[in-house]
């Protein structure tokens, strides 16, 4: 991309403090896309983040990223990844936007390679991998480890502009609270984490800041870094939230100290099959029920057979994943890190010994609403990524999650500079953090907990729902801290987004309502924060425009 | 199993530290010091052994396994990341931790790293053109790309001082990325920040040599790095 910023000649006296920046929250691929965005543009941002890029949940990332590159001749095409993620979504994402995201997908992966991410490569064009939910191969990767080196690829291409003086780092800082008046967002209050002092950064803000793992302490696979407080944050702030009801349970997890570990959805896209002992026999049941994708199905799918199966007292209440019959040419080039961690953590080599497994909470679909261009309804504020509510519907498929993080960085960064305000500058220091508000708790607080977790499984009941959104006011009349209210109210926030989509779609199944009713509920839920109270609603979605898909 | 934690408690860099001692009872044989630190820290009251109240422990933790180099800290005196650790491997139930002590001490067992991405930033270590990962390069460069940033190898070496000339291996592997496949100009700059910052101030005591977290292969990607940015400008030269 050409530089076409007005400081794209005098960057190198870049001062944050007189000329318009973009703060954005966040430095994981979105906020590293977002940046890498404004950055060949010419446009200054400051990229803030508790901790550098290198501790981000990006790096996490395991399985892939899709594009329709077609280097492995099954004629491929951009359409064909658009109507599998809107299938996937069961038909609840924008299909502008997802068009969008499927359309530039090929350019998206090309400008990562472009950067030198060391994707597998084999006649010095991307391999790509089998993953859920498609029935072609769309998914470059780097073993399991892909989220790892996207990132150095593109913190690297950052670092250039990094020490050009476009891009002003505040590692170790953490959103304070937004800046809006009259519904505009003007800039962001953000609080250093080792000298406590608190800075108001002007300028408009990306949030990137990654899932609401908090509400799920130690059950989901995500980092304790993305908590989700800064969506918490926006939404009491005002900014609309939207299908929060969706929370993928990824298939594949095992529990470790303080958290679930992932086996990527890469072991089956590479021949692993799942199965229970039932009459002592394995039985193969994903294969069996659904013939057509078999364990590739997508993830809402196949976590809700694996639940089914570990409740039917015939298989033993187990399940596993077999990967004994995984060639060595698979193991040592494709999931070498996989199998390391395994062995790390389960003291078992998963080439030898099936691997019980049992989904875990892995990704939220639903987030800060946002429209194709990821602004918000706060003018100024824009989100993209998990912490967004963007392209993924009811349910995500696998190598999507990064694709939608680089991507929709980029057009977040595009939305903020065709916006930027030439006016809204400065920084100034606006007071100081309490010592004992640097380390956060992980999570909400056991009680609130519980009642999120066993509400809010794979399988969902009205009453359930009802009797946990009920109790949310009560637990936030008696909570003394600012983050945990905040916390709670995005807890209720998803009971109510669930309690009140009175259907089964995708990731959010009810046992009292186990059909897809699309003439009421192929909507968008949105919750909003209005005089201390949520409140809940269902928005058209949409329609597709001609040019798209 | 009941354990004895000795923590590096300080407030801040301008006041003096102590350690504190706190018992900890794991449930499981699997409980890493990461979990521990988040339990101690999710107690209503902090109180060490001799019954002192104490603030909460400050310390920094991401993905709790072992992918982001973030819980990096001195247990019993060696660098490793607490998500790593398992509290049954030390079999005397007592553990000593303590910052690194390489960095400056932001508070308790956090340390300020930096100045690991200061020096990044110092070697130049990006490119002006486009990469491209082939087939011959590709293992390489996904190799370098695994370093954590954690800065366990620069605590252990006897060559490495925060804000002086020699960057470490926290610079030499993800300098092995960029030297794979580099060929245009910026590749002559950073050929020399290599040669300059990594290679001159090496004192091959090979200190670093398995202590890596992530088990990157250092031996091997630093004499590749040498090789690319040293012996073959060297042999062009002589020829």
């Amino acid at each position: 991309m050409k530089k076409k910023g007005i400081y794209s000649d005098s960057h190198m006296k870049v001062d944050h403090r007189k000329v318009p920046s973009v703060n954005i929250i966040g430095a994981g691929l979105v906020g590293l896309s977002a940046a890498l965005a404004l950055s060949r543009m010419g446009i200054p941002c400051r990229l803030i983040s508790p901790m550098p890029s290198e501790r981000a949940q990006s790096v996490m990332a395991e399985g892939g990223i899709n594009a329709a590159l077609d280097t492995m001749g099954e004629n491929d095409t951009p359409y064909d990844h658009y109507e599998d993620t809107m299938r996937g979504g069961v038909y609840l994402a924008d299909p502008n936007a997802v068009w969008a995201l499927c359309s530039r997908a090929p350019e998206t992966v090309g400008l990562l390679l472009s950067l030198g991410a060391a994707l597998r490569t084999e006649n010095d064009r991307p391999v790509l991998r089998n993953f859920g939910g498609q029935k072609k191969k769309r998914t470059a990767y780097a073993k399991s480890s892909t989220g790892k080196i996207l990132m150095t690829a593109l913190t690297d291409a950052v670092r250039r502009y990094e020490a050009e003086g476009l891009v002003k780092r505040y590692s170790h800082h953490r959103l304070h609270s937004l800046c809006i008046r009259n519904g505009e967002c003007l800039g962001a209050e953000v609080a250093d984490l080792h000298s406590r002092v608190i800075t108001e950064l002007k300028g408009s803000v990306i949030l990137a800041s990654g899932g609401m793992n908090s509400l799920f302490p130690g059950l989901t696979t995500g980092s304790a870094v993305n908590t989700g407080d800064v969506t918490a944050l926006a939404f009491v702030s005002g900014a609309e939230l939207a299908d929060l009801e969706f929370i993928q349970y990824h298939p594949t997890t095992f529990p470790i100290a303080g958290k679930r570990c992932l086996i990527s959805e890469a072991a089956r896209g590479e021949g692993g099959r799942l199965f229970a002992l039932r009459n002592g026999k394995p039985w193969y049941f994903m294969q069996e029920k659904h013939p057509v994708l078999g364990d590739l199905s997508p993830r809402d799918v196949v976590s809700r057979e694996i639940e089914l199966v570990r409740n039917d007292k015939g298989c033993g209440g187990k399940v596993f994943l077999d990967m004994t019959g995984l060639e060595d040419y698979v193991w040592k080039n494709r999931l070498s890190d996989l199998r390391e961690e395994c062995i790390r953590y389960l003291r078992r080599d998963p080439a030898t010994y099936p691997v019980e497994v049992s989904p875990g909470i892995h990704y939220f679909m639903g987030g800060i609403n946002v429209d194709e261009h990821h602004r918000t309804n706060i003018a100024g504020l824009y989100a993209a990524g998990e912490c967004a509510c963007q392209y993924h519907g009811a349910n995500r498929l696998g190598g999507n999650s990064m694709l939608g993080a680089v991507f929709g960085g980029q057009v977040a960064a595009e939305s903020a500079a065709s916006e930027l305000s030439e006016k809204n500058t400065g920084e100034k220091e606006a007071g100081s953090l309490p010592p004992d508000e640097v380390m956060q708790p992980v999570g909400v607080r056991k009680e609130a907990a519980k009642l999120l977790r066993d509400s809010l499984g794979i399988f969902r009941s009205g009453k359930k729902l009802e009797a946990a959104a009920d109790k949310i006011p009560e637990l936030i009349g008696a909570e003394d801290s600012t983050l945990q209210r905040n916390r709670l109210r995005l807890g209720q926030a998803v009971l109510l987004s669930a309690l009140n989509r009175r259907e089964s779609r995708g990731a959010h199944t009810r046992t009292d309502y186990p059909e897809t009713d699309d003439e009421h509920y192929r909507k968008t839920t949105v919750a909003v924060f209005d005089r201390n109270e949520v409140k809940i609603s269902f928005r058209d979605i949409p329609e597709k425009r001609g040019g798209a898909g | 199993m009941k354990y004895l934690l000795k923590i590096w408690r300080q407030r801040d860099k301008d006041t003096s530290g102590c350690f504190r001692t706190y018992a900890y009872e794991a449930c499981s044989e699997t409980t890493t010091v990461a979990a521990a630190l988040s339990e101690l820290n999710e107690r209503e009251v902090l109180s060490d052994i001799d019954g002192n109240v104490t603030d909460k422990v400050i310390w920094e933790c991401s993905c709790l396994q072992k992918k982001c180099g973030a819980c990096a800290m001195l247990i019993n005196g060696k660098p490793c990341l607490a998500c790593d650790a398992r509290l049954s491997d030390y079999k005397n139930g007592r553990l000593t931790l303590e910052p690194l002590r390489k960095f400056p001490l932001v508070a308790d067992l956090m340390s300020d790293r930096q100045i690991i991405f200061e020096n990044l930033k110092k070697m130049q270590l990006w490119s002006e053109s486009e990469l491209l990962a082939d087939d011959r390069s590709n293992s390489v460069m996904y190799e370098a790309s695994r370093c954590l940033q954690c800065g366990c190898c620069l605590e252990v070496c006897p060559n490495f001082s925060a804000g002086e000339g020699f960057f470490g291996m926290s610079a030499m592997v993800p300098s092995s990325r960029l030297l794979a496949v580099m060929k245009d100009a910026s590749a002559d700059i950073l050929r020399k920040q290599y040669a300059k910052f990594i290679f001159d101030g090496c004192g091959r005591s090979l200190a670093c040599r398995n202590i890596c977290p992530a088990g990157i292969d250092i031996e091997g990607l630093m004499s590749r790095s040498n090789a690319a940015a040293l012996w073959k400008c060297f042999f062009k030269l002589r020829r």
